[in-house]
């Protein structure tokens, strides 16, 4: 059967940890190992991934042990571990679970971060890897490309990756959510925290406009408006300046609140009321919590932006749970395909058969006929074509007629059998 | 032509629950098969319209049927115009069971073909009518993204990020989307105040009568005309904003229905 040639070897974050991991030492260099494996004697084709996290060779052979078992030495030739270490580390699904590890890998269901979406363009850069060097064939091409499709699926249909699960691309996130499109907005830095610096990175990434720091000290606020290319200002200022920004990150290490109620209500009629998003990262706080009751004022603490990351973790695994379902259904579709794979040549085969038996009866009987008229000549051969197109018509609804996999595999035997599609000799034809 | 009717309700409750299903669970081909619905629906429409129109010999506007009929229609083109210029996420979602609600509403009323009164037969029932529920299909897609607001805000302003804050644009797109309806909306609704007036003194030789239609409209109007003042005065936005579109859209269902339950007056339907 098809599907059982189908296996998956390798190890990932779950099964070594990552002593075991670096030893194996893939890192960047996918072709050679690629093209080392293509030669191993038994394997059809080959896929080769690895990441930081995961090494796994994707294979179609035939099922024997030996051709696994030299794919796993090759694979921890450099690690120095024994034979049955190497077992230990490492997993080998094969068939229906290699079919539905593959769908999961893309997926981003089987990664240390669930969700994270660099999995996918790994295993693409992969498969791009393997097709160059002719290292797959029809089953790993379709394989693949569907475990993209499925990835794709999962990503629409299930909101896996959409939700932030650090606490700067939580407060990216908002601020999408709030200002939408961020080009053109003013974020301003109160403070110069490593977290602050890191969240008006990720803001830079996403395209805002300009940067504005504020501290206490100014020579350090210049020293990092000048790395993001920005404006400097000193602490006091604070409040003027925020009449021109869509984002405040405080973190500063004042005891007090640097900005109260009182100073942003004037400040928001001087700003006709556009929207202000307010993130507070400093212990103690810098912002007055009762901000938040403002119109248009949206206020986020440290504790609020863990607790939205919280709730998206759970997300994440909730959300992972409708992604598996769909990982299980996409995988039964592919066994079906693999399973029509194989009706696909038996059909072939067994009209050829059957051809040829008749092309060879029909040159024996015209044969020992030699008076024929032509029109008698036509009749004779219509009427053997006839015969074998009648005789083979239940047989081929047979064997399309089969619902389940395993029915429809029993029924692919039975026919085979039958006409002796596997015996090798062709029949009573040499007598 | 009640069975064309029925099908165009079928269609668009159709697409209405396959837009709800696919806002649970965001199956992108349901998405899809919403879409089409509603596009085979808005069709099959316009044809129940243009029906009525030869058979009726005047503009389906004039009797309660056929004015939530148009309403209803004019919702979806506005719609499917908006749809076409931007992209607003999962708006069908609100505003499909509207248009199915109001279908809902034209289904009950009795559909027969009416003839007009005298004063009712002049060409400004067409120029009035359509301009009147034209605008009010772009305040209702004004009052759908206010919802939309108030939910999408909701849950940002009480940190409870979830099944809204994922599933809604962001609060500036929905601002946006208030604004655009409004200043499309805002300006049919005053011409259609202006065209009746204008209708009026044809038909009843006065301008304005202060019938009770007129006045609720005068109120709707004052409504919306207030909250676009307060936005480019002292800048009345998003929240207010959308609060005010909903307040505004409920005055637009009282002028359509409300005076003629409760208040009555020259303005009745025909039939």
């Amino acid at each position: 059967m098809l599907a059982e040639k189908i296996s998956c070897l390798g190890v990932n974050h779950q099964t070594a940890p990552v002593e075991i991991r670096e030893k194996m030492a893939f890192s960047g260099d996918c072709l050679n190992p690629l093209v080392q494996i293509k030669e191993i004697p038994g394997c059809d084709e080959c896929c080769f991934l690895s990441t930081c996290n995961r090494v796994e060779v994707l294979l179609v052979a035939e099922p024997e042990a030996a051709t696994i078992a030299s794919v796993r030495e090759f694979l921890f030739a450099g690690s120095g571990l024994s034979a049955a270490e190497a077992e230990k580390y490492s997993y080998l699904r094969t068939g229906e679970a290699a079919i539905n590890h593959v769908f999961r890998v893309a997926s981003s269901l089987d990664s240390m971060v669930l969700g994270e979406p660099q999995i996918l363009g790994q295993l693409k850069d992969a498969y791009r890897l393997a097709m160059e060097h002719q290292a797959t064939g029809p089953i790993l091409h379709r394989l693949l490309s569907k475990s993209f499709s499925v990835a794709k699926r999962i990503r629409t249909e299930t909101s896996i990756g959409s939700s932030a699960v650090s606490i700067s691309y939580a407060a990216v996130q908002l601020a999408r959510k709030i200002l939408g499109d961020l080009t053109g907005k003013t974020v301003l830095l109160a403070g110069a925290g490593e977290m602050a610096e890191l969240a008006a990175e990720h803001l830079l990434a996403q395209g805002i406009g300009k940067v504005v720091v504020a501290n206490r000290t100014l020579e350090r606020a210049v020293s990092l408006a000048r790395r993001f290319n920005g404006e400097a200002a000193a602490l006091t200022e604070l409040v003027p300046r925020l009449a021109e920004a869509d984002i405040l990150i405080s973190s500063t290490g004042s005891p007090d609140m640097i900005l109260r109620r009182d100073d942003m209500a004037p400040l928001m009629r001087q700003r006709y009321n556009r929207p202000v998003f307010l993130i507070d990262i400093a212990v103690p706080r810098d912002l007055d919590p009762g901000l938040n009751d403002l119109d248009n004022i949206y206020l986020y603490d440290i504790d609020d932006l863990q607790q939205v990351v919280e709730v998206n973790k759970g997300e994440r695994r909730r959300e992972a749970d409708r992604a598996e379902r769909i990982v299980a259904e996409e995988t039964i579709k592919f066994l079906q395909w693999l399973e029509n794979m194989e009706l696909a040549p038996t059909i072939t085969e067994l009209r050829c058969r059957a051809d040829e038996l008749r092309q060879a009866e029909l040159g024996r009987t015209l044969a020992a006929m030699p008076g024929l008229t032509p029109e008698q000549h036509k009749a004779v051969v219509k009427m053997s074509s006839a015969l074998v197109k009648k005789l083979l018509h239940h047989p081929m609804l047979f064997l399309k007629s089969a619902e389940k996999p395993e029915d429809k595999r029993r029924n692919l035997l039975v026919l085979r059998k039958v006409f002796g599609l596997d015996n090798g000799d062709n029949g009573p034809t040499g007598r | 032509m009640d069975i064309l009717f029925q099908a165009v309700f079928a269609l668009y409750l159709g697409a209405t629950i396959t837009a709800l299903v696919c806002f649970f669970n965001l199956n992108q081909r349901l998405r899809l098969m919403a879409r089409g619905l509603l596009g085979t629906a808005a069709v099959l429409h316009t044809a129940y319209l243009l029906i009525r129109y030869f058979a009726a010999g005047h503009t389906p506007v004039a009797s309660s049927h056929e004015a939530v009929s148009f309403f209803a229609w004019s919702l979806t083109m506005a719609y499917l115009a908006f749809r076409w210029r931007y992209r607003v996420k999962n708006f069908a979602a609100f505003v499909l069971p509207l248009i199915a609600l109001l279908m809902l509403v034209a289904l009950f009323s009795p559909a027969r073909l009416v003839d007009l009164p005298p004063a009712m037969q002049s060409w400004w029932l067409p120029v009035h009518g359509m301009i009147a529920l034209m605008a009010n299909a772009f305040l209702a897609l004004a009052f759908c993204g206010g919802i939309m607001y108030l939910l999408q805000e909701r849950e940002i302003k009480r940190k409870r990020m979830g099944f809204f804050s994922e599933r809604l644009p962001s609060l500036e797109a929905l601002d946006n989307l208030n604004q655009h309806c409004l200043s499309i909306g805002f300006p049919l609704l005053t011409l259609g105040i202006i065209t009746g007036s204008l209708w009026a003194r044809q038909a009843w030789g006065t301008y304005w009568q202060w019938d009770p239609k007129e006045v609720w409209s005068l109120i709707t109007w004052l409504i919306y005309a207030a909250m676009i003042h307060q936005r480019f005065t002292v800048g009345w936005r998003r929240r207010r904003a959308a609060i005010m579109a909903i307040v505004g859209f409920a005055a637009v269902l009282f002028t359509l229905w409300g005076v003629n339950l409760f208040l009555g007056g020259v303005h009745t339907y025909a039939g």
